[in-house]
């Protein structure tokens, strides 16, 4: 795992995404999905579809989730669990492939209204909507459910991108601190009457719908609140509510009577029950993934080597086998502060001299490491672009004799020395030692300097103090994105204005005025696909710059028992769409 | 069942079948031989000697002389768990022991046959008490409820001079002090009444005031039960007074043997003269009295070749005997054998004008 | 030995308190010497200062660590009061605080993993006790024998094996080819004693074999060196059977250095075994051990520790008045 916040997303979706979330306006999906089997059958198409209801659904888990509290929650399997028991606004939609990406209309009638000036969404509330406990879901709830995220002292661990945009100035301290007696203090959010939520913003802000599709925006009933312990039994507005929960040890959903499926296009709800055994070691789960005996490893990123080679070397094994995107990319950033690296020259040496294919190597090789990248948009983004290879990478190849004419360019033929920054935490000093190796071929002398995981986003190479310091003129990262647009996953790593003193994403310092200006402009884009547009010229331009040496999409190889109905990869996810597994043998 | 390295004029190696034997016990050319790694040990090799009932037998020697492993072989005690091989006959009462059934023996040991060990503090069993220990040499015998054999113990105890023993059974032997331990050691040992009793340096381990009150205990005993008894020593002293009979061993043989007056008062053989010079006598100054063999005891698995004592004999070679090449027999005619090459007369003057002045 | 007892629980109670000032200190402290406070490992990923500044105040950070530390002694005497966002939650004594990351009082969550460390390790100790014991003691009577020579580079596989490869190697064939036993989760023994029983078999022998064989390789050497002691030949002299001879007063012996190691071992056990209960997807207090530090969750681990300590400091305790009532040559005093 890369980076602080990381919801994954993924899938092999290729190509701009018409994207049309939340926004108003559906786009047409098949009624009938695609049916496949074999390996890699659930990147693209329903496996086993059916509607057969009734079974339990067993999962497993190599550790606990990070908290049950939909507020809590930054696990992307916590987001995918979700699902079960947590309804929002508009959710994503229950569709393989690039469908998936698209936000509906949950427990709000429809997409939100926008207003003209994209300062103001309206949503307005179906009826019906219910609390496990019969109670009647209401606006209120939703606004109170947001207003829990303020309430970092208590409520922490979530994402927190509702304060950034909501807040505005207001300091907000959450409900339990709101002097508000009805804890309703927060002014950016209004609840007219039981049925409408309307939030205003300072600046337009296109993706604000995929904000409250994250389990946080959902509806908590204050008077079920119990704070720090809402984890331990959270409110259900979904087709499951949990049963029992021991943290560290299992959880069990059942099926919630006060969910009407009449109101929920999303959900399937084909299980009777379900279990979750947490905290079970790796190989086990794989074991009892290929004994059947578990029905899927929740944390989708891969099997163990040990069910890696009775994968790829038993055809009927790997039938049952996918080999889907995350949604992290791993990438060098090459800093503009750093000597000799502020001559793009220099960066573009780099570029050139960096061997993609031992960089793969490192990582696992194309099935559990990924493919080769080659610039920094994952397939799955909306405005991803495979052709763009300005550097002429995707062979992998080292071009010994362009990095050379490059090295000249920089006024350095004989190369120069510099420092690569590294976590020692799992492939990732043997990925450092991979470009030094390759480094060393056009005379460039690259030192590694290994640092503590846990502080190596947040100061070392979040710290642009730090790196002039310690003079890191290129800095191993990944990244994965909490929604899946040019916005939610690049923004962050190349917006000159928010480079931070700590905890700073974006390491190589690239301040370019024309690329913060085509942001603003994406930005405020209400419409995905000229957004996406953007985009695919923002990472144009970032990857001309040279800053960014992109070199693996990341891949997991996953094992799905065959007894599982209605299997497939989900978008947002870049794993299997847990709420609409079913067991075939009813078991 | 004898090996045909025997070197002993007297082995029954064939021929009439064997005798019963008149004497109480009778041992008959015994051998014990470990098999270890760095070769054959022949702790004992030879050993032939009749004891009768209420009669005392001591057996001198230094230590490693095969003492121990001798009255260790008459309890058939290398039976269990050993490299050792066991040769000869051992008559008890009329019964060969050797070739008896091993369940049998173990039955006359402790009850039959006692012995009395050394070192009173490591042989007896630091985690039970005195008293257990002494019921359970009885019941084993003697079956019978456990306060019966507790009285009895008690009265043993009472026997061999401890003082408050209905208090002091109920100590462990580490609360008994080293004289008191060999009394209660001595008390286990007779509890059932053994028709022979083996002393194995029964006061080597005990300070010299001690000594005296122990082997004056062990007499008592001897008379009061009319036991046979072996005292085993490296202290011919000690010998001499208890003794009616004299053996000395050296390198796993006995190289003299007779009454305790010939062996203590007319030695023949040089290395029981050595003992005699090396015995401490009251009647001397310390730094006199001590005249210690010159060498090491002999290795018992390569034992020198000729007479083993020749490496540290002062009359090897005397006169040009040849002690380096030819083996001493122990003679068989006469009631004073020794195993010495020297001519009877010759030791006879070499004892009388030079070593006994000495002394 | 009341009295000696009684001190002795006193030093006991004294070195829990030691023991837990020093866990205490290392935890609170050192990640604050390493530069990430506690308060940001709480907060979670996004460690926004404003999420950080209120945490340290609400988790008592901002006090000094005695203040912090004389808190949570008055947790563990009396019980403590927290504020759990919309109210404040009584946590009664003894409380060790909750778990930064499930919000769980760590108490409680100990007490209910207790069980299944309980199961294990006790499970485990009978079966390498027994089979230890044995077989060091058949390898001792035929010493040099095959016998002997297959105990002994069995107990030396034991020995250098880890957990994690026994482990997972019984289970890919017990479970998974031979299908002798089924993957069960633990079931409480209250529940359903069979089911208990199969769940725990695995990882008993797994644990057992570990263990059995430094049993087997102690008791050999001990019996050999007791078989030469003066009193066992004593005690063969005195016409004793030879069955009573080795059951009696050879393993009298053997038993004392074996309860000293076994006392520790168990007591160590207790506290939880990280490895077996890994492998096996035991939820123990070693699983909840490694999963807390995996997860930075001070307050479980200083609640594991002490707890761990605490069979620690017992064991000890025990196995030094089991000594003196085997050896009656140590004085309790
Ligand atoms: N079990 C055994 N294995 C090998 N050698 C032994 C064994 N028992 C005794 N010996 C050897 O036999 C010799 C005689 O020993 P022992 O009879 O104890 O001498 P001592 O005359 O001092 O009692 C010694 O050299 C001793 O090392
Ligand atoms: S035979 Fe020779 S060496 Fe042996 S004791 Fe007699 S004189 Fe000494
Ligand atoms: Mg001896």
């Amino acid at each position: 795992m890369a980076r602080g916040r990381k919801v994954l997303v993924a899938t092999s979706v290729i190509g701009a995404l018409a994207l049309t979330a939340g926004c108003g306006g559906t786009s047409k999906t098949p009624t009938t999905p695609p049916k496949a089997s074999g390996y890699n059958a659930a990147l693209n198409a329903v496996v086993n579809p059916s509607t057969a209801k009734g079974g339990t659904l067993r999962m497993a888990n190599p550790s606990d989730i990070d908290s049950f509290d939909p507020a809590r929650t930054y696990y992307a399997w916590g987001w995918n669990m979700n699902r079960f028991y947590t309804r929002n606004l508009v959710s994503y939609d229950s569709k393989v492939g690039e469908a998936g990406l698209k936000l509906v209309p949950d427990i709000a009638k429809e997409a939100g209204k926008v207003s003209a000036d994209g300062l103001t969404y309206t949503y307005t509330l179906k009826d019906n909507i219910k609390f496990n406990d019969g109670s009647v879901v209401t606006s209120k709830d939703i606004k109170y459910g947001i207003e829990r995220i303020f309430a970092q002292d208590v409520l922490s661990g979530g994402p927190t991108y509702l304060i950034d945009f909501l807040d505005q100035g207001q300091r907000y301290p959450g409900p339990y601190k709101d002097s508000d007696p009805a804890k309703m203090g927060l002014k950016s959010v209004e609840t007219p009457d039981d049925k409408t939520i309307v939030f205003k913003l300072k600046e337009p802000f296109g993706d604000f719908p995929y904000l409250l599709a994250m389990p946080g925006a959902g509806p908590v009933k204050q008077s079920a609140d119990t704070g720090e312990k809402y984890a331990n039994k959270p409110m259900s507005t979904g087709p499951y509510m949990m049963d029992s929960y021991e943290p560290g040890k299992s959880a069990v959903f059942v099926r919630n009577p006060n969910w009407d499926p009449a109101t929920d296009p999303i959900r399937k709800a084909l299980p009777d029950r379900i279990e979750l055994a947490l905290g079970v070691e790796s190989n086990e789960i794989d074991n009892r993934l290929l004994a059947g005996t578990v029905d899927i490893d929740t944390a989708q990123v891969g099997v163990q080597q040990a069910a890696q080679t009775k994968i790829q070397l038993d055809p009927a094994v790997k039938a049952n086998a996918d080999n889907p995107v995350t949604g992290f990319i791993r990438y060098f950033s090459i800093s503009t502060q750093v000597a000799p690296f502020n001559d793009i020259h220099c960066r573009k040496a780099v570029q050139y001299a960096a061997d993609k294919v031992a960089l793969q190597t490192a990582r696992g090789g194309p099935e559990a490491g990924g493919d080769i990248a080659t610039n920094m948009l994952p397939p799955n983004i909306a405005g991803h672009d495979p052709k763009l290879d300005p550097f002429n990478t995707k062979s992998g190849k080292p071009q010994i004799d362009k990095a050379k004419e490059e090295l000249k360019l920089c006024g350095k033929p004989d190369g120069f020395k510099t420092v690569i920054a590294v976590r020692n935490r799992g492939k990732e000093p043997a990925c450092a030692e991979a470009l030094q190796q390759a480094l060393k071929a056009v005379g460039i002398d690259a030192s590694i300097e290994q640092s503590d995981p846990a502080l190596y986003f947040r100061s070392t190479i979040g710290s642009p103090d730090n790196v002039h310091k310690k003079g890191y003129g290129i800095m191993t990262a990944g990244w994965g994105a909490d929604w899946q647009t040019g916005y939610g996953y690049l923004q962050i790593l190349i917006d000159g204005r928010s480079i931070l003193p700590s905890g700073n994403n974006n390491y190589a310092e690239l301040n370019d005025s024309e690329i913060n200006s085509l942001i603003d402009k994406a930005r405020a884009e209400a419409d995905p696909t000229k957004a996406a547009a953007i985009w695919n010229d923002i990472n144009k331009k970032v990857m001309d710059t040279a800053t960014m040496l992109p070199f693996v999409y990341d891949k997991a190889l996953n094992y799905r028992n065959p007894r599982l109905t209605n299997v497939y990869i989900h978008s947002a996810f870049g794993m299997l769409d847990f709420q609409a597994l079913g067991v075939s043998d009813g078991k | 069942m004898t090996t045909g390295l025997s070197t002993s004029a007297e082995a029954y190696t064939a021929g009439p079948p064997p005798r019963v034997p008149a004497a109480f016990l009778e041992v008959r050319d015994l051998r014990v031989h470990f098999q270890t790694d760095d070769g054959l040990v022949k702790a004992v090799d030879g050993l032939t000697f009749n004891l009768e009932r209420g009669k005392t037998l001591g057996i001198v020697g230094e230590s490693g002389s095969g003492k121990s492993v001798t009255s260790l072989g008459i309890l058939g005690l290398h039976r269990t768990r050993s490299n050792a091989r066991v040769s000869g006959e051992i008559w008890l009462d009329g019964e060969e022991l050797i070739s008896a059934d091993p369940e049998h023996v173990r039955k006359l040991r402790g009850r039959k046959m006692a012995m009395i060990f050394q070192d009173p503090l490591t042989a007896m069993h630091p985690y039970f008490t005195i008293g257990a220990q002494i019921i359970e040499a009885y019941r084993t015998h003697h079956g019978g409820s456990k306060s019966a054999a507790r009285r009895h113990a008690i009265d043993m105890l009472n026997r061999v001079g401890i003082p408050q023993a209905a208090k002091r059974v109920d100590d462990y032997p580490h609360q008994f002090s080293g004289g008191m331990r060999q009394r209660a050691m001595i008390a286990m040992a007779l509890v059932n009444n053994p028709e022979l009793l083996i002393a194995d340096e029964p006061t080597t381990a005990l300070d010299v005031t001690v000594q005296a009150q122990i082997l004056d205990l062990i007499r008592d005993l001897q008379d009061e039960f009319g036991s046979a008894v072996i005292v085993i020593t490296h202290d011919l002293g000690v010998v001499a007074e208890l003794s009616n009979d004299i053996l000395v061993m050296y390198g796993g043989k006995c190289v003299e043997y007779g009454s305790a007056p010939d062996v203590f008062y007319r030695p023949e053989h040089p290395y029981a003269w050595g003992l005699l010079g090396s015995m401490p006598r009251i009647d001397q100054e310390v730094r006199d009295r001590l005249i210690p063999i010159k060498g090491a005891p002999p290795s018992l698995i390569h034992l020198p070749s000729g007479c083993a004592f020749h490496p540290r004999c002062q009359y090897a070679e005397h006169n040009g005997i040849p002690c380096r090449t030819v083996v001493p027999d122990l003679p068989k005619d006469t009631d004073h054998p020794v195993r010495c090459l020297l001519p009877v007369p010759e030791r006879r003057r070499i004892f009388s004008q030079e070593i006994a002045p000495k002394l | 030995m009341i009295a000696y007892i009684l001190r002795r629980l006193v030093t006991a109670a004294i070195m829990l308190i030691i023991i837990s000032m020093v866990t205490f200190g290392i935890f609170f402290i050192a990640p604050k010497a390493t530069g990430t406070d506690p308060a940001v490992l709480f907060v979670g990923k996004i460690a926004d200062d404003r999420a950080i500044a209120a945490t340290k105040i609400k988790l008592g950070f901002d006090q000094p660590l005695y203040v912090q530390y004389g808190r949570f002694i008055k947790g563990i005497v009396v019980g403590r009061d927290f504020d759990s966002g919309p109210d404040v939650t009584h946590c009664p004594a003894p409380c060790f605080g909750y778990s930064f990351k499930t919000d769980q009082e760590v108490w409680p969550l100990l007490m209910s993993r207790l069980p299944v460390t309980f199961s294990l390790a006790i499970g485990a100790a009978v079966i390498w006790l027994v089979s230890g014991v044995l077989a060091g003691m058949i390898s001792a009577l035929r010493k040099r024998s095959i016998v002997d020579r297959m105990v002994m580079v069995i107990a030396l596989a034991g020995i250098s094996l880890p957990i994690y490869f026994t482990g997972l190697l019984a289970q890919a064939v017990f479970v998974y080819k031979l299908q002798w036993f089924p993957a069960v989760n633990y079931t409480p023994f209250f529940h359903n004693p069979a089911l208990w029983a199969q769940a725990l078999i695995l990882p008993w022998i797994s644990l057992a074999f570990l263990y059995a064989a430094t049993y087997a390789r102690l008791t050999r050497a001990t019996m050999l060196e007791t078989l030469g002691e003066d009193y066992v030949r004593t005690a063969r002299a005195k016409g004793l059977q030879e069955r009573r001879v080795i059951g009696k007063h050879v393993l009298r012996s053997v038993l004392t250095p074996i309860v000293t190691v076994f006392g520790l071992d168990l007591g160590g056990l207790l506290g939880g075994a990280i490895l077996t209960e890994t492998v096996f997807t035991l939820h123990g207090l070693g699983k909840l051990a490694i999963d807390a530090i995996g997860q930075q969750d001070l307050p479980i681990i200083l609640g594991v520790t002490m707890f761990a300590a605490f069979f620690i400091v017992m064991a000890n305790l025990v196995v030094d008045v089991l000594y003196a009532v085997i050896d009656p040559r140590v004085r309790l005093t």
